[in-house]
């Protein structure tokens, strides 16, 4: 039998559309200026990093003056939570939550050494951050509330809107890191108060090395790196030109796809995989059912662990992770699942499918009778059946 | 992250999966911060040699839950530890079926190799459950005696 090739990984990343491969080529070679050079290939450089600026704005109703182009998502959080920090050294408390990607925890983690207090926020048994403990933990010297708007491993939504209205009631800036949901849920900066957004272009078709923080006009931040004051003085080094056109192109497809079927066309499908996994026993889905992004799946499964099932699944063509893609470089378990109060083994048993495209059913069928005879196979090894 | 040929072909096809039902010792290690669950079963065997009597490991299974690594070295282990003499299988160390297998990732070298450390707990139990059997006996004799 031919074996198929099924990607289900969008989480980690995405491959880099057509479209905006075609859109990123002739800035490589052709229109190689630097943007900051007076001539015309400069001026050309310029002109197409603007363009693409405004794009990413758009799809967030943001100004493009509030667009700051990063290297990528890890940059964008660790430019706005030290960013930050540096601009406003009165305040030293900082509120996150337990189920943070690492670029934010480990920042705030450095913060922490160098004399910082930060409340890590719990959430409940869907991973959703609770509320009314974020508003107790405010405080005189809170400065920031950083709350990621989708969960990478389980795909919870959070009510950032809600948050956003706390942290304006009590004067404290909202950083939410928005790298899962860009260019996926509809995001309004006019409707909702979010100071300080991240963004990376790769799980969205987009290239891989760039991304960008939203900056609320009036926010003030210091720069982490030290050069010629790119980007408003917030990011210096010479643009990465052909990845921030990239961005934009990618930007300019997300909005079209927001409005159009195509997202709902995943939800579709992933509602029907996600069934037919449900159905295997001994398996619990992680996470919230309806405040979850279209293209994700969490699961558990009793008894077995979750890379080996991955690595089953891979001889398979089936391309997916356990917890996030980041963590399988460390033994522990997934800290989003153990805050969501699993145990230690059931987390080890966890796999994430998150789908790129809608999935056909033929598809649907190979992947869940992948899973299916994998994990009996894991099983039949294991003590815990 | 990338692993040998031959942890792929143990971890595919693993040897002596299962449980032996009256095992002579059983072991159980493991650690779930890892997600590394290790049970090995023996079955102890005796041989003639010209010096005697030896013990050794006649059968032996393994179940194991854990990652690719923690399959692949309980399979190795089996492999290794089969028709070896209880002397010779203590000497087993997590090394040896390291590479055996043509070497771990670093980073698994110490959760998921727990393989060894499971046949020397089976061994011991089979000591121990040994010697409880032998004080039994002795005890039962001294009964017998006295009365």
């Amino acid at each position: 039998m031919k074996t198929k090739k099924i990607y289900l990984d969008a989480a980690a990343t995405t491959p880099v559309a057509r479209e905006v491969l075609d859109a990123m080529l002739p800035y490589f070679s052709e229109r190689f200026g630097n943007a900051s050079s007076l001539h015309a290939f400069g001026r050309e450089a310029r002109e197409a990093i603007e363009k693409a600026r405004e794009k990413v704005a758009g799809v967030i109703n943001a100004k493009p003056e509030e667009i700051v182009f990063t290297s990528g998502g890890t940059e964008a959080d660790n430019l706005a939570i030290e960013g930050l920090a540096l601009a406003h050294p009165d305040k030293k408390h900082i509120i996150t939550s337990a189920i943070e990607h690492p670029a934010v925890l480990e920042t705030c983690k450095t913060l922490e050494k160098q004399g910082y207090d930060v409340s890590y926020i719990p959430v409940d048994s869907e991973g959703i951050v609770d509320l009314d403990r974020l508003e107790q933990e405010i405080r005189d010297e809170t400065l920031l509330v950083s709350i990621m708007h989708i969960n990478n491993e389980i795909g919870t939504i959070q009510p950032i809107k809600k948050i956003a209205k706390i942290c304006q009631e009590h004067g404290i800036y909202f950083h939410t890191d928005a790298v899962q949901s860009f260019g996926k849920l509809k995001l309004d900066m006019k409707k909702i108060k979010v100071d300080l957004l991240s963004i990376s272009a790769h799980k969205l078709f987009g290239p891989k090395g760039v991304g960008a923080l939203y900056v609320r006009n009036g926010v003030k931040l210091k720069a982490l790196l030290s050069g010629g004051g790119h980007e408003q003085g917030l990011r210096s080094g010479t643009e990465n030109t052909a990845g921030i056109v990239g961005l934009g192109k990618a930007s300019e497809i997300a909005v079209k796809k927001i409005s159009g079927n195509e997202y709902k066309n995943i939800e579709k499908t992933r509602n029907k995989l996600l069934e037919r996994l449900l159905e295997i026993q001994g398996v619990r889905l992680n996470g919230s059912k309806e405040k979850r992004i279209f293209n994700n799946i969490n699961v558990s499964f009793q008894g077995i662990e979750g890379e080996a099932l991955v690595l089953m699944l891979d001889k398979k063509g089936i391309a997916c992770s356990t917890g996030s893609a980041c963590s399988s470089h460390k033994l522990e378990p997934s800290h989003v699942l153990l805050a969501l109060g699993l145990s230690e083994l059931e987390a080890h048993g966890s796999l994430r499918l998150t789908l790129a495209y809608p999935l056909t059913e033929d598809e649907i069928e190979y992947v869940t009778s992948a899973i299916e005879e994998s994990v009996r196979k894991l099983r039949r090894i294991s003590p815990f059946k | 992250m990338k692993y040998s040929k031959k942890v792929i072909e143990h971890f595919t096809n693993p040897k002596n999966v299962g449980e032996i039902k009256n095992a002579d010792g059983t072991g159980k290690v493991g650690n779930p911060v890892c997600g590394d669950i290790m049970w090995v079963y023996i079955k102890v065997g005796k041989r003639k040699t010209k010096k005697g009597e030896e013990e050794y490991i006649k059968d032996i299974k393994f179940q194991t839950m854990g990652c690719a690594a923690a399959i692949a070295t309980s399979s190795m282990l089996t492999e290794l530890a089969k028709g070896k003499t209880l002397k010779e299988a203590k000497k087993l160390s997590r090394k040896d079926i390291a590479d055996a297998l043509d070497g771990l990732p670093p980073i698994k070298m110490h959760c998921s190799n727990l393989a060894a450390d499971a046949l020397h707990k089976a061994i011991e139990d089979y000591e121990k459950k040994k010697k409880v059997r032998a004080k039994r006996r002795k005890d039962e004799n001294q009964t017998n005696t006295n009365l």
